[in-house]
């Protein structure tokens, strides 16, 4: 079976283009457009990857991170928070919050199978 | 990779740009709200993320320019959501012209064309300067997120080269051009073959490739644009855009525009930077395309607007057959068909609903339509030196979605229009007893089955003596004719009426009151003026509120069928001859409960023979047109209620008086829709057309 | 053109065109083929008010709404008496679907441009500014139509 990822993203555009190079590489997605429905979209399912953005409307990707570690079923969890270079506080945040790591905005298709494999072998 | 990568993404292009679009409009929305000083924090957290959006997709795509100025853009919206700086009047002007240049980028890149490299650069200066930065710095790197620092004075270009048709009869070769820039370094074309006809399509002449260019060179990027001096923007599109070196494969984590937090929850047991990573992911099954696509969610869908057209043309369709089978089943009774009697109702019924809701899908709010009008009025009167404000109602008001786009241009318009001529200087106002702020209206409603729109101010009026005066200058009316006020206020939608160009060009065109009443037209709306001088102006549209199916009262006059839109029919009867008169200098009228209705008698005006000239022996429908005026048409009968699909006159021939589209009825036969307005203005015309009224049989008496 | 892998160029000498003739009264006359979108036979068109004599009226082609212009009064002849014997030919003009309305169809002619010639004024029936040119074939003159100038007046919204 293959991984799945769950894809946080409130650009359409983004998500798209993560979804598309993630399914061609295998992996299940599942995409959510903010924090709320990102949470919603987990119940129940075996996700193995979080791949989120920070800037997003109701519940931004921080606060998203808090709330996926304060579940003891994700405690455990690859989280990957997107960020943009000029987001140096946002990755301390991150951090702070718990996620695994970070990609900068924008990557390449290559880099993110890259880190995702890194990161859920 | 950096060819695949290129195609790989090009597919969410339309995705991107579409995303933008909506986003730009928000952006736009919300900074107005933030202007006017109604605006919240969550509103510039709105903004902000409108812009990373933006800034954040145009990276994937390495729309250099567009980058750098989101970035700049962003960054200002980030120290204004977080305090750091102030939203003063200044600050807001400088974000609404921060997002409309952002908004040139992205269509400039939407189209492939080039913007100076300086291109909003005041206010990128202006921005940076909010944040304490100098300049427009942390140019952002827009290719892939490594920076492999590139070696001194080299850049990597991307060059796309699209001839025009034409390219080739100026005697320019894209061949020589590609073999210049291989003198200026390392040059990789790329060709695109997907314009190729078949060689009997093929014209020796013409150009059909394109192509794209990777050019590693320490030239400057004058250099590369000479190459193409000749032909760009002329009979070839050339972009020439500057990434930043592609990035090494295997890049070491951390530092590389991504990295793991040590120690952090869910990293493998080697989180140390510096370990080799394989290229390639591995997935669970080599091989399995796991396609399985988890709900995406949100609440709502993007939809193909084709799609919905064919939808729509489906379910009329599916109305007139229906019709057509009612029509085959007249002669069978309930008592004899019960199942088929019912079955038909309940198909009629369903029809009937299907078709409200597809129509519903099209219908948007018109808020759609206004949400550019505050600001146009706020710039608009600052620049002329006059003071407004815009007062709208009915925002919520649905109309198909065509309606939305065919009218942005004439609404736009009508409020210049209201601006310029219509609403005084201050000082004028003042001693006219009047406010110094000038009111503009802006409203929609549904009204008897249509939209009406409605642009009024509390100006001057319609100057109806400069008018005419230009009109006679213009030749378009003779001295000395005689006009009503009413004639004179449309003389301002006649052709060559409309003054030149007027102050800054706010909506980038043109336009003359004539391209207005067109547009508004095409849509198969009508527009009128209500003037009042001294006291204000009032342009009143008035459209169809679904563009294809419309509840019809089928009536006959002679062999002819003719359908009335059933909304316009307030009753109809059989006069008396009490009621039918004939008044000198008016012509036929009705008497109806005290007031006079004019008669229209639908057979002289379409020259039908056969028909019933009698109104005591036929029968009045009165009618409401859009003015709220009454008249009443004279039939022979009443044929029945249907639904019918209107079908376009003009998309084959052109629009005829009084006709307002046709129909195909049950039978496959052609019926004409009717226009009330016109035939009330038609009407109005008879006795003067020298058509003899036929006299009431006063014998009868 | 002799060898079959020269491509014809569109405006070299010797091009030839096909027209589908009909006959209106003794008068043949021709269409380009290729804007002929179908052929079918009269049926009754639902008048339209206000139009010129030769505008007969609009019919149901599958549910679009088409005008059906009468040639024989166009060209100055009466109204055709219509029946069921007689022929509508549907044809596109820039972009529009309009029908007219003829006696019968003829022939299919190939006609080489260089032996189309020029309508001399005056000799012939039909306002010459309808007529692309004439030909001869077997014997018999053919005028041409130009259909975009023959509905110039009736597809040009703005001339209104």
């Amino acid at each position: 079976m293959g991984k799945m990822v769950l894809a946080v993203d409130d650009s359409k555009t983004m998500r798209d283009m993560v979804s598309f190079t993630l399914r061609g590489a295998g992996y299940t997605v599942v995409e959510a457009d903010n924090g709320v429905n990102a949470l919603k979209a987990l119940v129940g399912k075996k996700v193995d990857v979080i791949i989120t953005d920070v800037n997003m409307p109701e519940m931004d990707g921080i606060t998203l991170v808090k709330k996926i570690r304060a579940q003891p079923q994700f405690a455990g969890t690859p989280v990957l928070i997107l960020t943009t270079e000029s987001d140096q506080s946002k990755k301390d945040e991150g951090r702070a919050a718990g996620a695994t790591g970070w990609i900068v905005k924008p990557f390449s298709p290559d880099k993110l199978l890259q880190i995702v494999a890194k990161v859920c072998p | 990779m950096a060819e695949d990568q290129i195609n790989d993404l090009s597919r969410f292009k339309a995705t991107y740009f579409e995303e933008c679009a909506e986003l730009l409009a928000n952006a736009e929305e919300t900074i107005a709200r933030l202007q006017d000083g109604s605006g919240t924090e969550e509103d510039l957290n709105a903004v902000f993320r409108c812009v990373h959006s933006i800034k954040g997709g145009g990276g994937a795509f390495n729309f250099a320019g567009l980058v750098r100025f989101a970035h700049v853009l962003e960054t200002s919206l980030d120290a204004l959501r977080s305090g750091r700086a102030q939203l003063t009047p200044h600050v807001a002007d400088l974000m609404v012209r921060g997002n409309d240049i952002l908004g040139d980028f992205v269509r400039a890149a939407q189209e492939s064309v080039d913007l100076p490299s300086d291109h909003g650069h005041e206010v990128m200066d202006e921005l940076a300067a909010i944040t304490g930065g100098g300049g427009a710095q942390p140019a952002a790197k827009p290719a892939v997120a490594a920076a492999a620092a590139a070696p001194s004075g080299m850049k990597h270009w991307t060059i796309r080269l699209q001839p025009a048709v034409g390219l080739l009869r100026t005697g320019n070769d894209p061949l020589l051009m590609i073999r210049e820039l291989h003198a200026l370094g390392e040059v990789k074309v790329q060709a695109d073959k997907t314009h190729l006809p078949s060689l009997s399509e093929m014209d020796s002449q013409e150009s059909y490739l394109s192509w794209t260019i990777t050019l590693d060179t320490d030239k400057p990027r004058a250099a590369i644009e000479e190459v193409f001096e000749f032909v760009a923007g002329d009979v070839a599109h050339v972009t020439i855009e500057e990434q930043a070196a592609p990035a090494a494969s295997g890049a070491e984590g951390g530092g590389e525009g991504w990295g793991l937090f040590s120690p952090a929850p869910g990293n493998p047991d080697a989180p140390t930077p510096g370990t080799p990573i394989a290229a390639k992911p591995h997935p669970g099954t080599a091989g399995a395309v796991a396609s399985s696509q988890g709900p995406v969610h949100t609440a709502s869908i993007r939809v193909d607007l084709d799609k919905i057209d064919r939808l729509v043309n489906m379910v009329g369709e599916l109305v007139i057959t229906q019709a057509m089978l009612g029509q085959q089943t007249t002669h069978f009774s309930v008592e004899s068909h019960p199942e088929l009697i019912q079955g038909l109702q309940e198909l009629s019924h369903h029809t009937r609903e299907l078709q409200e809701s597809v129509m519903a899908i099209r219908a948007q709010p018109i808020k759609a339509l206004f949400s550019r009008a505050p600001r146009l009025v706020r710039d608009l009167s600052t620049k002329l030196g006059k003071q407004a404000r815009l007062v709208m109602s009915g925002e919520n008001t649905e109309v198909d979605k065509t309606v939305i786009e065919q009218l942005s241009d004439p609404l736009t318009h009508l409020i210049r229009n209201s601006l310029d001529h219509g609403i005084e200087m201050p000082e004028k106002r003042i001693a006219a007893g009047k406010p110094a702020e000038g009111t503009i209206h802006l409203g929609a409603e549904h009204r008897s089955g249509r939209i009406i729109i409605e642009v009024s101010d509390d100006g001057n009026g319609i100057d109806r003596k400069r008018v005419l005066e230009k009109a006679i200058e213009k030749g378009l009316v003779d001295k000395g004719a005689q006009m009503s006020d009413e004639q004179i206020d449309m003389l301002v939608f006649a052709p060559g009426f409309s003054t030149a160009a007027q102050v800054s060009d706010v909506s980038g065109r043109g336009v003359g009151m004539d391209v207005v009443r067109k547009n508004i037209q095409d849509v198969g709306g009508r527009v009128v003026v209500q003037s009042m001088p001294g006291q204000g102006s009032r342009f009143i549209l008035s459209l169809p509120l679904t563009l294809a199916v419309m509840d019809g009262m089928l009536v006959a006059v002679g062999d002819e069928r003719y359908v009335l839109p059933l909304t316009n029919i307030v009753e109809s009867l059989r006069p008396t001859t009490q009621q039918a008169r004939n008044l000198v200098d008016v012509g036929q009228v009705l008497v109806l409960r005290g007031e006079y209705i004019r008669l229209v008698p639908l057979h002289v005006m379409f020259e039908v023979k056969n028909a019933i000239t009698d109104p005591t022996r036929g029968l009045v429908v009165v009618v409401e047109t859009e003015g709220g005026d009454r008249i009443g048409l004279l039939v022979d009968e009443l044929l029945g209620q249907q639904q019918v699909v209107i079908k376009s006159l003009d998309a084959n021939y052109r629009p005829v008086e009084g006709i307002s589209a046709a129909t195909i009825l049950g039978d496959g036969r052609v019926a004409l829709i009717l226009d009330t307005s016109a035939l009330r203005a038609m009407g109005d015309r008879l006795p003067s057309i020298g058509t003899a009224v036929p006299p009431l049989a006063l014998a009868a008496e | 053109m002799k060898d079959g892998d020269i491509p014809t160029i569109a405006g070299a000498v010797g091009e030839s065109r096909q027209y589908i003739s009909f006959t209106i009264g003794d008068e043949e006359y021709g269409v380009d083929i290729m804007a002929i979108r179908e052929i079918k036979g009269w049926t009754a068109s639902t008048e339209l008010p206000n139009t010129p004599p030769y505008v007969r009226g609009v019919i149901n082609l599958r549910g679009a709404i088409v005008p059906i212009f009468d040639l024989r009064t166009r060209f100055g002849g009466g109204p055709t008496e219509a029946s069921a014997r007689h022929v509508i030919i549907v044809v596109s003009v820039r972009s529009r679907v309009v029908g007219i309305l003829v006696d019968a169809v003829a022939d299919i002619i190939t006609v080489v441009s260089s032996s189309i010639k020029p309508v001399p004024e005056l000799e012939h029936k039909v306002d010459a500014g309808f007529l692309a040119g004439l030909v001869t074939v077997e014997g018999r003159m053919v005028a041409l139509l130009d259909l975009e100038s023959l509905f110039d007046v009736e597809l040009n919204v703005e001339a209104a």
